[in-house]
């Protein structure tokens, strides 16, 4: 260091100085300790509980103390260091260690991951010795397939257009019903039995309705979205979820037409392009000459689902090189601009609406042929909101954060379920995924205080003008990469 | 007509909570212009605080004295809530001033579920029924068979929502404190020019935002006697639409349309179906931020370059 900066202690008196910070760090971290305290005091420190009918009251001095201790400690270290008034600023410029990490190993990890992805089936059955014993694997791989679809589909709203969404799950719900309600539907069962033959509704319905469900849940983005789409932010985002919860008491409380709470059982499952997965001498199995096994049809589901997220990826590449992508992208940094440059912000702001519905709704279609099985629980806000979070965690705009974002979140919590110390630790009815919602929460707020453009905040800007350069979102004010 | 007396009783009083909350939302709106989306959910935290605090006060302490115990548990929750919403300010939203327009709100969606599901881990999720506190009734008319009766707990209830408004009307037209956090509503650069203390100020907005959902918070508990974790988010979202009817921004505003949403909620259920009264309320915030955002007794909203 050739350069002694003022705010620099002088190296004659370091036990002052020291003394100097350690008070008011003393002091600092104490009353962050009381803060503490008092929020967590009533909740942590007292349990209600139901004791022979009546309610009454747990102590817990212990969990308390651990939590106020956590914070007093931890605010006490990081006044003394990350925080101390005598920590020099850092000084060097340019790309730190992960960044040129980062730009190191940007160009290969699309594909590393894209290639992880088709092969994951194999390398699940691989490494757990067999398929039947790999079945969990896989469907924890559909379940994160599904959120990196939805997270990119709301992606489109959110990242590119700027639209914050808080009802997607509404879109979700339509396509899923649309499939439930299209393949279930006696008429349409008998009109097509007598054209084509008894069973053939039943080996079809699923490619029939998923473009169906795409295009009714395009279409009621667009009846949802016309007549708001000219409120500012923070009213779209409250008017969407006034949406979002509307069509879930409808489908609970209409129950003449979606069996309402009760939901829509036995809806027919998924078919090899109209060859079913049974064991019969018709079926999948027996046509290709491979011994049954009831994996394949789980197989079968993930290799849908990856195509319909690579599908949802493939088009929003696409689309941010056209005009409408652009336009997208424009007025998310500045409506008013976009305005008075002759952009049309309604035809924008729908087709950015209906897009992201759309792709909701395939992917709720494959959430309906999966389960076999919706009912309106599944469309809670609490989806919307886990959406949500991905996409804001994996940075808004970002394909592949989001991606990582969708597999830490639902996969992270599925792998710490079967941690067995953390079981030792906190007791045998230790359940991770009741903390997914909290670890959620705490996240999106981290996120927005700590790096407003998500974990993965490097992002390729789409229009260059001779080379293409990452921008660090450190670099540019939000609302200007 | 003695239905429609009853309906009236009962949509005042579920009303006068709402004008509670909601002014929670249109002060913190007026003065830094975002949605705090977690004061439902801040609300929901004090029922649980005033649960916990009503539990200690009759079965620890053994007041018997409904009024002194209910006394207690007010004062408790709003001091701990105020605390938890000054925290949440400070930890959540202070540090995102100057980001991107969509990052408070984000924020705040994140402290939501973080509130709700805060309290279902520590707590549990199941529904926390406490015994009746309040149980005398007045009955006002009696026509063979029917009684419109009008409890002892509506009463209170009325009667202190009546109370702390005036209270908080006297607060903000009148002290320093009310002008510093009108001037902040106004222009908030050049009140701090002026000298206003504006993080101090919109610190105190939220603290009074949380004494308030405190109180509604501790009087749900006490005419429903039950708090659970869920709780928060229906009734937020309404105590929002009763802001934004009355005019989001607007103090009187906040509680009529608390009122009025009081009292369509019961009317609607009353008079129509009781499965879609939250549709209801949901189609009417939608209808009014479609049709007429400035509300009732806003002020139309100018955008500006």
């Amino acid at each position: 260091m050739a350069v002694q900066t003022a705010e620099t202690a002088p190296p004659a008196a370091p036990a002052a100085a020291a003394n100097a910070v350690l008070a008011p760090a003393f002091k600092d971290a104490l009353i962050a300790g009381l803060v503490a305290l008092g929020l967590f005091g009533p909740l942590i420190g007292f349990e209600t509980v139901i004791i022979d009918g009546a309610l009454g009251l747990a102590y817990r001095p212990s969990l308390l103390a651990i939590m106020v201790g956590i914070i007093f400690v931890g605010r006490l270290l990081l006044n003394l260091t990350v925080w101390s008034p005598n920590r020099r600023p850092a000084t060097h410029a340019g790309p730190t260690v992960f960044e040129r990490v980062g730009t190191l190993i940007g160009p290969g990890v699309k594909p590393a991951l894209l290639a992880f992805a088709v092969l994951f089936p194999a390398i699940a059955a691989y490494s757990m010795g067999g398929l039947n014993q790999s079945r969990y694997l896989i469907d924890l791989g559909i379940l994160i397939l599904t959120y990196v679809m939805l997270g990119w589909g709301l992606n489109i709203v959110v990242g590119l257009a700027g639209l914050l969404d808080l009802g997607y799950v509404a879109f979700y719900a339509v396509g899923a019903y649309t499939y439930a309600l299209l393949a279930t539907s006696a008429p349409i069962n008998d009109f097509f039995a007598g054209l084509f033959g008894a069973t053939f509704w039943a080996n079809w319905a699923f490619w029939f309705c998923l473009p169906m469900a795409g295009i009714f849940a395009g279409v009621w983005g667009m009846i949802l979205g016309f007549p708001v789409l000219r409120l500012r932010g923070d009213y779209l985002a409250i008017v969407t979820l006034a949406f979002g919860e509307i069509i879930r008491l409808v489908l609970i409380n209409w129950v003449d037409f979606t069996n309402g709470g009760a939901g829509i059982a036995s809806i027919p499952r998924a078919t090899f392009f109209g060859i079913q997965f049974n064991a019969g001498p018709d079926g999948f199995a027996a046509l290709f000459g491979l011994p049954f096994n009831p994996m394949h049809r789980i197989i079968f589901l993930y290799f849908v689902i990856l195509a319909l997220a690579l599908v949802t990826a493939f088009v929003t590449v696409r689309l941010r090189r056209l005009p409408v992508g652009r336009a997208w992208e424009a007025l998310r940094e500045d409506e008013i601009a976009c305005r008075s440059l002759g952009i049309n912000t309604t035809t924008t702001k729908l087709s950015a609406f209906a897009t992201g519905a759309m792709f909701g709704g395939f992917a709720g279609c494959f959430f309906a042929v999966r389960a076999g099985f919706v009912s309106p629980e599944s469309f809670t806000f609490d989806v919307s909101a886990m959406i949500l979070a991905i996409v804001v965690l994996g940075g808004m705009g970002s394909q592949i954060g989001v991606a990582v974002a969708a597999a830490v979140m639902m996969g992270g919590m599925e792998m710490l379920r079967n941690l067995g110390f953390l079981r030792q630790i906190f007791g045998n009815d230790f359940d991770p995924s009741l903390y997914r919602m909290l670890i959620f929460g705490f996240a999106m707020v981290a996120i927005m205080v700590w790096k407003p453009r998500g974990l993965v905040s490097t992002r390729d800007p789409t229009i260059f003008l001779k080379e293409r350069k990452a921008v660090s979102g450190d670099l540019v004010k939000e609302g200007h990469g | 007509m003695e239905i429609f007396v009853q309906q009236l009783i009962n949509g005042l009083t579920l009303g006068s909570i709402y004008g509670l909350i909601a002014i929670g939302y249109t002060m913190v709106f007026g003065i830094i212009g975002m949605v705090n989306f977690a004061h439902g959910d801040v609300f929901m935290v004090s029922a649980f605080i005033a649960l916990i605090c009503f539990l200690l006060v009759t079965t620890v302490l053994g007041i018997t004295s409904i009024f002194l115990a209910l006394a207690i548990v007010l004062v408790v929750a709003m001091f701990f809530t105020s605390l938890l919403n000054w925290a949440i300010e400070r930890v959540a939203y202070r540090p995102l001033r100057g980001s991107f327009r969509l990052a408070p709100m984000i924020s705040a969606i994140g402290m939501s579920i973080f509130l709700a599901n805060f309290v279902q881990v520590s707590q549990g999720p199941r529904n926390k029924p406490i015994p009746p506190m309040v149980t005398d009734v007045i009955v006002l008319m009696d026509s063979g068979g029917y009684q419109v009766t009008l409890a002892w707990k509506q009463i209170i209830i009325m009667v202190i929502t009546a109370l702390l408004l005036g209270g908080f009307w006297y607060l903000v037209q009148k002290t320093s404190l009310g002008r510093a956090q009108r001037a902040c509503e106004q222009d908030r650069k050049m009140a701090a020019l002026l000298g206003i203390n504006v993080d101090h100020t919109i610190s105190l907005t939220f603290v009074i935002g949380a004494a308030l959902a405190a109180v509604a918070g501790t009087l749900y508990l006490m005419y429903y006697g039950v708090a659970n974790f869920a709780d928060g988010f229906v009734p937020g979202v309404k105590a929002f639409t009763a802001a934004v009817l009355g005019g989001i921004g607007s103090l009187p505003g906040a509680v009529l349309g608390g009122l009025l949403i009081g009292l369509i909620e019961t009317f609607w259920s009353a008079y129509f179906s009781i499965e879609y009264k939250d549709v209801a309320a949901f189609s009417i915030l939608a209808i009014t931020l479609i049709f007429m955002p400035q509300g009732l007794l806003g002020r139309p909203e100018v955008e500006k370059v």
